[in-house]
């Protein structure tokens, strides 16, 4: 656990080097996990090295209970409430509409264009789970 | 009564371990709720918490301040949390790369509808400039959506919470509406929930499938980047 948790701060503390040497918009965890897939994707090579078991467990540990960690932002929800409940309307439609909108459309492109007529698709059918994805 | 209340809480409330505990005590309630509702994503955990515990904070008078003291040992873990989801992307990215083009087109169409419809509603109804400016990184990530509107004038604590709220939204609406579709394929899924979505929504996808995560950790960190460089394009527009 402690490789991994060194590994995962590690990029996440590179990522904020970069952030501030570059001035990025992106933040330093975003610019980490570019580059911690980048590593690993160049370290599995062709024949798709399995990753670090110990890195695999505790990222997936985490990334299971990742909701959890939304919980202290959005309590601080209470701290907007004044500025919520002037426009609590106009706020409530925009985010419901443009939120369900944006899910469609990214949903439903995406639908359209995996499934457009073309060069026969690597994967036409899916592993429903944690296959492995074999490669071609 | 409330003197009462003050007494009992007043010499534990300083304690930040005390809002750690109740914290993860709450999203565990939560998810316990989800299991109890087979799973639906209508009982999201992360809404049941953040009611139970705004209730608490509340009826305890205490500040959100105080709350953050303890709660920030949590939140410090989005960090190295959003370091892994590099994980599932790397273990799936022959998938990624079949895909490039899809993921482009769907995620170009998804951040300019998520940014354009949010400002366009709240404008048409009535609501204030700062109000449109603050919804309109709304979809990106944490970080990326408060960087922004700080940067185009709007309320960087108010983009927050509308970030949460709405990663909540498509979290319980996004898969029904998908399944409604008729989209099952978890890369679409994955993806909607990471551009429309971002942290909160790609959580419920990843809870469920692996490939979906990688997808919605690829539509998070996709769609801040966008984000970030065409919400400052509307700012400049609408001045």
């Amino acid at each position: 656990m402690l490789f991994a948790l060194l590994v995962l701060i590690g990029c996440q503390l590179i990522g904020e080097l970069a952030r501030e040497a570059f001035h990025l918009t992106l933040p330093g965890p975003v610019i980490g996990m570019f580059l911690l897939a980048a590593i690993l994707v160049i370290r599995g090579g062709k024949r798709q090295r399995p990753l670090p078991p110990d890195l695999e467990k505790t990222g997936e540990a985490l990334i299971a209970s990742m909701g959890l960690l939304f919980v202290p932002a959005g309590v601080g929800v209470v701290a907007e409430a004044d500025l919520l409940r002037q426009e609590w309307l106009p706020i409530v439609v925009a985010l419901c509409v443009s939120t369900i909108l944006s899910t469609a459309v990214t949903g439903g492109v995406m639908h359209f264009m995996m499934n457009r007529p073309k060069r026969p698709s690597v994967d036409s059918t899916l592993p429903q789970g944690l296959g492995e994805p074999s490669h071609d | 009564m409330t003197s009462v209340i003050e007494n009992l809480w007043m010499p534990v409330a300083p304690t930040p371990l005390l809002w750690l505990t109740v914290t993860i005590m709450a999203y565990l309630v939560g998810r316990f709720v989800q299991r109890a509702c087979r799973n639906t994503p209508l009982a999201n955990p992360v809404l049941i918490a953040i009611v139970i515990i705004v209730a608490i904070l509340l009826v305890t008078a205490t500040s959100y301040q105080t709350y953050f003291g303890g709660a920030q040992f949590i939140n410090f873990l989005l960090g190295p949390t959003t370091v892994a989801l590099a994980i599932p992307l790397a273990k799936n990215i022959n998938y990624v790369r079949s895909n490039l083009s899809s993921i482009g087109v769907a995620l170009l169409a998804g951040s300019v509808t998520a940014i354009a419809s949010g400002v366009a509603i709240v404008l048409l109804m009535g609501g204030s400039h700062t109000v449109a400016l603050s919804i309109a990184p709304k979809a990106a990530t944490t970080p990326i959506a408060m960087a922004v509107s700080q940067e185009i004038g709007g309320v960087p604590a108010l983009t927050a919470a509308l970030v949460i709220l709405g990663g909540i939204v498509a979290a319980i609406v996004g898969q029904m509406l998908l399944n409604g579709f008729r989209i099952k394929d978890w890369r679409a899924h994955g993806l909607a929930a990471g551009v429309a979505g971002g942290g909160i929504a790609a959580a419920q996808v990843a809870s469920k499938d692996e490939l979906g995560a990688a997808f919605a950790a690829l539509g998070i960190g996709l769609n801040g980047l966008l984000t970030a460089l065409l919400v400052p394009l509307l700012a400049l527009v609408l001045k």
